[in-house]
């Protein structure tokens, strides 16, 4: 599979940007005002964007959200036929009990890291209500999950990946990108491969 | 990318990466262990078998909290009860366990090799729990933890083993594995308690002159004087040993401020170690050896139970 040239570009990062400011507002306006709110990341893009969402919430409301992030590996229900090494870990350092937890995660999909995201933090607490906001929903979805806050819907076919490319954590300018994938090859968001220099 | 191992028989095996991948592996369980509810759903449905056919409290609790925090099905196996005792092969028990569809077996055995034996029989991943005087690879990477962990490297380190040598498993897998990982080791002991060819182990010193080397060492490693290991006095009494070779508290103007001691338990206090040692606040990792082996049991099964591929489908 030839993965480094995109077949489109469907955002850029002003869109980004753009679109997690619109997404702070909303969940400061569904959940009238910032009390009570943490922001958890889901690795390893969903933790850099929650923490976008906390600086745009601070210059909002002049309120530092708790920011957390959650490593779902342990929790993934293919891990016995499909796994990755990986080297993260869950960081949560407040309780999360009785609170609004917004689950920040990159490309929502099939919904099966979110099921496993939701098992982790039950694990670790009882929140009071989780919320999703993802910056991408694709569609496809296996499992009965939505998403509360939608950056942008892109409509993909499933033998295309929608990858998030951020700056601080690729290199290079920050992307939401779809390329082709070969038949058999998977096609999650995750774990991105870096892609070539152009 | 999965990890380039299906079992965990023999530390000489691994690389340095496959090491490494392991230290941090473990690293990300403590989270899981430091939580109100310490269990994760990653091996459920799969079916472990703690194969003990010699007795172990230490090694065996510790694989069993680790297969427990992991949500996997273990079966123990062994003991007075095991059908050797009746008369059965070591192969028709592994057949027949292999039969109940079990994933992985861990071992523990008397006789150096019954892992390899074990895993050629039964095609599943084998972690070897200690087999005779052989290895004990386990135990290394805890200990290589404990040590990563109070160190922060193991570049340029010296770490001294001290004391039974020649029947030490524990010394088997700990010796090559510090020296794949960059580290110096010298292995102290009296004559009588070096194997006959030390050099095999790839110590790059060896020495009966512990009060000599003492002052070099940042990581005091003592064995336990296995009492039941012991044939033909290898030394005139244990005061004498403990005169010689154990940690005495006098030794310890000898050491280095920041010189650490190990043990991979159980202590004979007043012989290899003396009580002020054993207890010290800042030298001791005795206890964090014990809780390193939590942690490094679950990376083993999680990183030999990984299935095959690459990534999954958000």
């Amino acid at each position: 599979m030839d993965d480094s040239t995109p077949k489109s570009v469907c955002m850029n990062a002003d869109d980004i940007e753009r679109a997690l400011t619109r997404m702070a507002h909303e969940i400061l306006e569904v959940n009238k005002g910032p009390d009570g709110l943490v922001l958890v990341g889901i690795l390893t893009r969903g933790d850099h964007l929650a923490k976008k969402l906390q600086g745009r919430i601070e210059s909002i409301e002049g309120v530092e959200l708790p920011l957390g992030e959650l490593d779902i590996s342990f929790y993934r229900d293919d891990f016995l036929t499909h796994f990755a090494p990986e080297v993260h870990s869950t960081h949560i350092p407040f309780s999360i009990d009785g609170k609004t937890v917004v689950l920040v995660d990159d490309v929502l999909y099939t919904g099966r890291t979110i099921r496993a995201a939701l098992d982790a933090l039950m694990d670790i607490g009882r929140p009071r209500a989780v919320e999703l906001a993802v910056l991408v929903d694709r569609g496809h979805r296996e499992l009965p999950i939505r998403a509360d806050f939608v950056g942008k819907n892109v409509p993909s076919a499933e033998d295309e990946s929608v990858r998030l490319f951020l700056e601080e954590v690729d290199g290079i300018p920050s992307a939401v990108e779809i390329f082709d994938v070969a038949p058999g090859e998977r096609v999650g968001s995750a774990p991105i491969k870096l892609r070539k220099e152009a | 990318m999965t990890f380039p191992h299906k079992h965990l028989i023999d530390i000489t095996e691994y690389s340095r990466d496959d090491i490494m991948l392991m230290l941090q592996t473990a690293e990300r369980f403590k989270e899981v262990n430091e939580r109100r509810i310490k269990q994760v759903p990653t091996l459920k449905g799969a079916t472990i078998v703690n194969m003990f056919n010699e007795p172990s409290t230490r090694t065996r609790s510790s694989f069993e909290i680790a297969e427990k925090r992991l949500s996997a099905n273990s079966l123990n196996f062994g003991g007075n009860s095991t059908s050797t005792v009746k008369g059965e092969s070591l192969s028709d028990t592994v057949e027949t366990l292999c039969s109940y569809k079990i994933d992985l077996i861990v071992v523990r055995d008397a006789h150096a090799g019954a892992p390899r034996k074990i895993a050629e029989l039964s095609g599943v991943p084998v972690i070897d729990a200690g087999d005779g005087k052989h290895q004990h690879p386990t135990q290394a990477l805890l200990d290589l933890y404990s040590v990563w962990e109070r160190k922060g490297s193991f570049e340029g380190l010296n770490v001294g083993i001290v004391g039974d040598i020649a029947h030490s498993r524990v010394a088997g897998s700990l010796v090559p594995a510090l020296k794949i990982m960059g580290s110096n080791v010298a292995l102290i002991a009296p004559p009588t308690l070096l194997p006959a060819r030390p050099d095999v182990l790839g110590a790059d010193e060896v020495t009966s002159d512990f009060d000599g080397i003492l002052p070099d060492l940042d990581v005091v490693y003592m064995l336990r004087i296995q009492r039941e290991r012991l044939e033909g006095a290898p030394f005139p009494s244990l005061r004498e040993y403990n005169q010689l070779f154990g940690l005495t508290k006098e030794r310890d103007v000898l050491m280095k401020p920041d010189a650490c001691v190990c043990h991979p338990g159980p202590i004979n206090r007043g012989v290899e170690l003396d009580s002020f040692m054993a207890d010290h606040p800042q030298r001791s990792i005795i206890l964090d050896q014990v809780y390193a082996g939590i942690l490094v049991r679950m990376a083993a099964l999680y990183l030999l139970l990984g299935g095959s591929g690459d990534g999954f489908d958000a």
